[in-house]
């Protein structure tokens, strides 16, 4: 069997570390997750990874694979240059909690400040009638697998560091999936300039680029809400007559 | 004891996939305190996985159908010997329960006339399973998640819980850790929801995730509490079979549904050789009406590659047993034939099964849209579990609750597909009501240090046998163990091997030592999943051995046919006074004569 070397970021947090080398054979069809397994089990049984599904549908084995953000479970070895190390690292816009697991937990903060969906009345026979038009526009977002890869390389989270301030693309995504949502009747505009700092995203689509669920997130989901956001706040004649009837 | 937090909940919840989740919202809605451990980041567990739907008769698409036809249709799939206040319950309260999820913010697909769609399945009369395309799943437990965090649930992700406490008779705790700085928790609780799933991870042939190691069943069962069925374990008919890295990874049967054919390597559709007796009236006995079936017909009979899984499985074993198999050990599950019937056929497929397209695309090089899969089956669910109360989803242990793949008896012998995110639904919410109704009747119990003392020892144990044996291999020998004694078809002396294998490995996995340290270890934790791995493997060899018939997903070369008096009982199992297991026989609950009219009538 040949045998290729995966140069693996070990950290035990704290943003110190070092990559170590391991070899380990390789099989036809094999995943970079697949390496990392056999790896942990033949000489390094503590090497830490988040994993769960193994097929791309529940986004934990988010990393950056020759420094590309990427599914490991997803990410055949065939397609990679297996004559050099195939270089394996933790998300680098969230702290490290050990190996290639990060501190994700930002992520979830954030989706308990954008407020939750709020349904129109049903109809009188306590059902509610969608077409399925109207339906796929939101389905497109509710394909997010959050594996937080669009977070990894949005430039305002990893080379910013504005966490606090700005939502990110996997949350503008998921706010745009509640705004479009054929039955929700809440409004999040303010609170997307506000809260979520919609304004700091200037449109570079690196986050589309890297989506594993191939979700249009810059033209179909953030182009929108930053469209509504305008409308409500930076409108010139809404302006202007706000400004008359201040005079007044 | 250093690095130990107490945590208080009135009701606990163990488990964030789609019965935890449901389980702690309602929990919640009721008024107590609740708090729900999970193993993974929240919204990653299994449910995710599934891909053909929800089964509830809504008769959105063939207003035929109602609770009494998806009642019936669960006893025949579950070969009666579900419990069948379970599977009433889940019938009358699904389509509610459905409702419930599009209120909370649910998209599924829908009908012309804007209502949910819903899709054929394997076993079901009429078109049931609400969906979206093929990631029902996934927008379940968003879902809920969202809803969940919006309502007061307090959620401990990446923890784990290593035993369950007790103050007398009732469970008044949970011992574990979070897996982060490897610091330990006790969580004191009034009533505890167990909602872990299943024991896939027993098998090395398996569409379940690493989480899926029996935790629940073997907590339940350390505390006393009976597990029923354990022999019931479903292998799904099309897994992945290459390459190797993705075998096992599920192939939905809502490929099937579509109108997707099996067909052996000679090129026929083999399903038509074998039809059971009790499908016979209802199974197409040609190829045009098999399709027209799958294309909406109302009156044209189902497919036979719509049969139940235990069978659809076994007839592809059979396949493959005779020589006529595809090169990596499956056979031929295409949909791309499908561009002989309708227009558009590639647009419509990857309309109608996305991740099974990008699935084959990414992981085998297959385009599905034009030419087959190979397929296999795959360890996928477990019927049996805790054994329950049907209404309130109270086991034998008062306080301790079970919901979804990890409770028994809605399913049986054989669970229909789709019934298992209803199962999850239905039984989740009970079980939240019902743990809230019983943390509001009884107050706080008292926790033993010792019994947290003792835990935290065993949770430590491995760290100080430092060159013990790695624990990853101890997990690989039982998982190929188990698929190799205990698998598909079983045989009186291989699993009797396989009782000798698990007492040699039980001795192997107590000298299993880990390396590094607490923080985010798994080694460490693969090691403590050891110990639920062997009860779990232990109950379902036992309960196989004992049920000396064919029945359901329980199938025995030596005893090929069904037997009428194994047909009576529940194969019950409980933890004995010296830490042995015990089996018995449990006669079938009774059943109401309206219900038994039902079934009569839909025979």
């Amino acid at each position: 069997m040949p045998k290729a070397t995966f140069r693996i970021w070990r950290s035990e947090g704290q943003g110190s570390g070092e990559f170590k080398d391991y070899s380990t054979e390789i099989t036809e069809g094999m995943v970079v997750l697949d390496a990392v397994h056999q790896i942990q089990a033949e000489s390094a049984n503590d090497l830490a990874v988040r994993w769960n599904c193994k097929a791309g549908k529940c986004g934990s084995c988010s990393a950056e694979v020759n420094g590309m953000p990427k599914l490991m479970c997803m990410t055949r070895l065939n397609t990679l240059p297996l004559e050099n190390p195939v270089l394996i690292e933790p998300m680098q816009a969230f702290p490290t909690i050990r190996d290639l697991v990060t501190d994700v937990s930002s992520n979830f903060e954030h989706k308990k400040r954008i407020k939750a969906f709020k349904p129109k009345k049903p109809e009188a026979d306590g059902t509610w009638r969608m077409a399925q038009a109207d339906v796929d526009r939101v389905q497109e977002f509710r394909k997010c697998i959050e594996c937080f890869l669009c977070q990894d390389v949005c430039h305002v989270l990893r080379d910013h560091h504005l966490h606090d301030e700005f939502v990110g693309p996997r949350f503008l995504v998921h706010a745009a999936a509640l705004e479009m949502h054929p039955l929700d009747t809440e409004d999040r505009t303010a609170d997307l300039k506000k809260l979520h700092g919609i304004g700091y995203c200037n449109v570079t689509k690196c986050c589309t680029k890297v989506c594993p669920e191939g979700i249009t997130i810059t033209d179909n989901a953030i182009i929108p809400l930053k469209e509504r956001v305008a409308d409500e706040f930076y409108d010139p004649i809404k302006k202007l007559i706000q400004l008359v009837v201040r005079k007044r | 004891m250093p690095q130990l937090e107490h945590i208080h909940y009135d009701v606990l919840v163990i488990g964030a996939g789609g019965a935890g989740l449901r389980a702690a919202i309602e929990a919640s809605a009721n008024g107590v305190t609740c708090g729900i451990v999970c193993k993974s980041l929240l919204g990653k567990a299994h449910t995710v996985m599934a891909e053909g739907g929800i089964a509830a008769a809504m008769a959105n698409v063939d207003d035929r159908d109602n609770w009494k036809v998806h009642f019936a249709d669960t006893m025949r799939g579950g070969q009666y010997l579900n419990n069948p206040r379970m599977a009433e319950l889940h019938a009358q309260e699904a389509p509610e329960c459905v409702r419930e999820l599009e209120g909370w913010g649910a998209l599924f697909d829908r009908t012309a006339d804007g209502r949910i769609l819903q899709r054929n399945f394997g076993g079901h009369k009429y078109p049931r399973l609400a969906h979206v395309g093929d990631r029902t799943g996934l927008e379940m437990i968003r879902t809920l998640q969202d809803a969940g965090i919006h309502r007061g649930v307090a959620v401990h992700m990446e923890c784990a819980i290593f035993s369950l406490l007790k103050d007398g008779d009732r469970v008044v705790g949970a011992f574990g850790y979070e897996r982060e700085k490897g610091r330990f928790l006790l969580f004191s609780a009034k009533a505890i929801v167990i909602a872990t799933g299943g024991i896939g991870r027993a098998y090395s042939i398996t569409s379940n995730s690493w989480e899926y190691t029996g935790d629940g069943q073997a907590l339940a069962y350390d505390a006393g509490a009976e597990l029923m069925d354990m022999e019931f374990v479903q292998f799904h008919p099309t897994g992945m079979v290459w390459p190797p890295s993705v075998r096992g990874i599920l192939v939905t049967e809502g490929v099937r549904g579509e109108g997707g054919v099996l067909r052996n390597s000679l090129g026929k559709r083999f399903m038509f050789d074998d039809i059971p007796a009790n499908y016979k009236a209802s199974t197409a006995d040609n190829e045009e009406e098999g399709w027209r079936y799958t294309q909406g017909d109302k009156e044209a009979r189902r497919p036979p590659e719509l049969l139940t899984r235990d069978h659809v499985a076994r007839c592809i074993m059979r396949e493959v047993r005779d020589g006529r198999g595809g090169p990596h050990g499956g056979v031929y599950l295409d949909i791309s034939w499908i561009k002989e019937r309708i227009a558009n056929a590639q647009e419509h497929i990857k309309k109608k099964l996305p991740s099974m397209y990008h699935q084959f695309k990414q992981l085998a090089d297959i385009d599905i849209t034009s030419e087959p899969m190979e397929v296999g089956p795959t360890t996928h669910y477990v019927m049996g579990g805790v054994r329950v109360n049907g209404d309130t989803q109270m086991s034998n242990v008062p306080g301790l609750f079970a919901a979804g793949e990890v409770a028994a008896g809605l399913h049986g012998a054989n669970r229909l597909g789709g019934n298992s995110l209803s199962d999850l639904l239905v039984f989740g919410r009970r079980a939240g009501r019902c743990a809230a109704e019983f943390a509001k009747e009884h107050g706080g119990g008292k926790i033993n240090q010792a019994d947290v003392d003792a835990a935290a020892a065993r949770a430590l144990a491995p760290f100080d046998r430092v060159g013990g044996a790695g624990p990853y291999q101890v997990q690989y020998q039982l998982q190929k163990d188990m698929q190799d004694l205990v698998g598909i078809v079983r045989r009186q002396d291989e699993m009797e091997r396989a009782l000798e294998v698990l007492k040699t490995l039980k001795e192997r996995s107590a000298k299993v030592g880990v390396v590094g340290n607490r923080e985010y270890n798994p080694g460490w934790h693969t090691a403590l999943d050891l110990h639920n791995l062997m009860i779990v493997s232990e109950a379902v060899t036992l309960a196989a051995i004992d049920r000396k018939e064919s029945r359901g997903a329980h199938f025995r070369e030596d005893y090929p046919d069904k037997s009428a008096e194994f047909g009576k009982v529940n194969t019950v199992l409980k933890k004995g006074p010296n830490g042995e297991m015990q089996l018995r026989r449990e006669p079938l609950p009774e059943l109401k004569a309206d219900l038994k009219q039902i079934i009569e009538e839909m025979k």
